[in-house]
């Protein structure tokens, strides 16, 4: 899933300045499930931003909505507020949310109020940890399915650094050391092999190296186009 | 067998026990003081000195300036370069810059985080590591870069480079088997010597030697000079696979801040001579103090 923080409620404020009606947009996707920008999140910033707009003496009215995901043009008919009839919609979707929806809606800015921070998983209650870079060409096979792109601070592909220190990454000694995890776990599986083999430098053409990356199922264009066409 | 491309490489084969030095160029443009240094200290006491490249992050002059102020002046220097700052593309084409200045010697090092240094916003780049960049040098070597043209041969060179290649290893880690494993990968790359991390306990050295029997390179043991009790504390602290032991650590305490250097320097002397017999070389990092290099010397009982 994708993670995301909360922005600082002032650099909200702030880039909120000018605008006088704004509708406050939760996102139901993975912004929810790690607790920065369901509903709950979205009554809370708007609480906060009326009270910060009545202190200060701001002409502004918030409104709340929410929507299933803000990534996925199926539910925008779910929408209950029309973002077109606000000065500005405050998304707390992650920035792939707030990049669709201002699209689909060009005459209407939309705002970020994340910061999107990483692809992770839930490890503990109330934490979560990067596991994937989204790198575009998956290693997990031979690194006992512990990411050094993700995981180890430098990205190496051939084994541990000498920054390692008591299984710790020179960077933070909070943080593991990913390629000490990856030895652990190959040589538990008998594949330290995998270690031994020399990893070519990294093809960087699938991790942005050719600019905006997209997917196209070619098939269900054809079968789109020969029904539109019926 | 092909002939030594430096003085440094035709050292080790003629099985000399090899020592080298090391020099950090400054912050700035004046880099007149540590070049006086290496002169007057280094040329003549070691057969090759090492140029830092933006030595633990902090931004300095760069590595391959030094080298030549060295060359003009008749020291051998040992270009290290970090991926961590440069790109395939600049770090092969600082290598082929390099060689044209006359550069032979080659420390192909992966770099400490930019976290560590003096500009953490900075992006890391580490778009090779170490054993990618051991593994373009050899290329280079063999006429070709990482590239490769529109039907897929690799792109050859006109004009073509030789160095003398040499990687890193942490012998006195916790967990040593997967060091030596990316040792064996940096042997298999192309690396044909080993300068270490700072040794402070010959025993454990001794194990690790043993560990790297079948790694068939010249192995130099790194020696990082001991300014004060407080530095050795700070490296067990926070620098990895440094363990400075409590005895080294008490004899620098026990040291008049006058004889600091005086001790500093028998103590490395001492640990070099101790780990002479079990390796080939030694690599003396200083960290500035070069004019305590005679004195390790005459204390590890090497002859210049």
């Amino acid at each position: 899933m994708i993670v995301a923080e909360r922005k600082p409620f002032d650099e909200i404020l702030e880039m909120l300045a000018p605008q006088k009606r704004v509708l406050v947009l939760a996102c139901g996707g993975c912004v929810t499930v790690c607790l920065t920008g369901g509903e709950k999140q979205a009554d809370e910033l708007a609480s906060q931003l009326r009270l910060a707009a009545r202190q200060k003496g701001m002409d502004l009215t918030i409104e709340s909505d929410s929507i299933t995901r803000q990534c996925d043009r199926e539910f925008i008919e779910n929408l209950k507020a029309d973002p077109g009839q606000y000065d500005a919609v405050l998304s707390m979707a992650c920035g792939v949310g707030v990049g669709f929806m201002s699209e689909l809606y060009p005459e209407t800015p939309f705002l970020p109020t994340l910061n999107t921070t990483f692809y992770g998983a839930n490890t503990a209650p109330g934490a979560w940890a990067e596991y994937c870079r989204g790198c575009g060409d998956c290693v997990l096979a031979w690194t006992g399915g512990i990411c050094p792109v993700a995981r180890c601070s430098k990205s190496l592909i051939n084994g541990t650094c000498g920054g390692t220190n008591d299984g710790k990454c020179e960077v933070d000694q909070e943080m593991d050391c990913a390629w000490l995890l990856i030895y652990k776990r190959l040589k538990e599986l008998g594949r330290l092999d995998e270690y031994r083999k020399i990893r070519p430098p990294r093809d960087h053409r699938t991790d942005r190296g050719r600019g905006v990356r997209r997917l196209v199922h070619e098939e269900m264009v054809e079968l789109e186009e020969e029904e539109s066409q019926a | 067998m092909t002939l030594p491309v430096s003085r440094f490489q035709e050292a080790l084969e003629a099985g000399e026990f090899v020592v080298t030095g090391e020099i950090g160029p400054p912050k700035g443009t004046n880099v007149e003081p540590v070049i006086h240094e290496a002169e007057t200290y280094l040329k003549g006491n070691v057969v090759a000195v090492n140029v830092t490249d933006i030595q633990t992050a902090v931004m300095r002059t760069g590595s391959m300036v030094g080298c030549k102020l060295l060359l003009d002046r008749g020291i051998e220097p040992v270009f290290q370069m970090v991926t961590r700052d440069r790109n395939r593309l600049a770090l092969q084409s600082d290598l082929l810059s390099a060689h044209i200045l006359g550069i032979r010697n080659v420390l192909a090092l992966t770099g400490d985080h930019v976290a560590m240094g003096d500009h953490p916003q900075a992006k890391p780049v580490y778009d090779v590591d170490s054993v990618g960049l051991l593994q373009a040098i050899t290329g280079l070597e063999a006429g070709t870069d990482m590239g490769a043209d529109m039907k897929g041969n690799p792109n050859e060179l006109d004009g073509v480079p030789t160095f003398f290649k040499g990687c890193c290893v942490t012998p006195c880690t916790e967990v040593v088997e997967p060091q030596i494993i990316k040792l064996e990968k940096k042997v298999e790359a192309g690396a044909q010597f080993v300068q270490t991390q700072a040794v402070y306990d010959p025993a454990t050295f001794e194990t690790f030697m043993k560990n790297i029997d079948h790694v068939k390179i010249p192995v130099l043991v790194g020696i990082v000079v001991l300014k004060s009790a407080g530095m050795a504390k700070y490296m067990n602290r926070g620098v990895p696979g440094v363990q400075v032991p409590d005895a080294i650590i008490q004899r620098m305490a026990d040291a008049p801040k006058e004889d600091r250097k005086k001790v500093s320097a028998e103590i490395a002397g001492e640990l070099v001579r101790e780990m002479k017999p079990m390796c080939q070389g030694a690599h003396l990092m200083t960290l500035g103090w070069d004019d305590v290099v005679p004195d390790i010397l005459e204390h590890a009982e090497i002859k210049p």
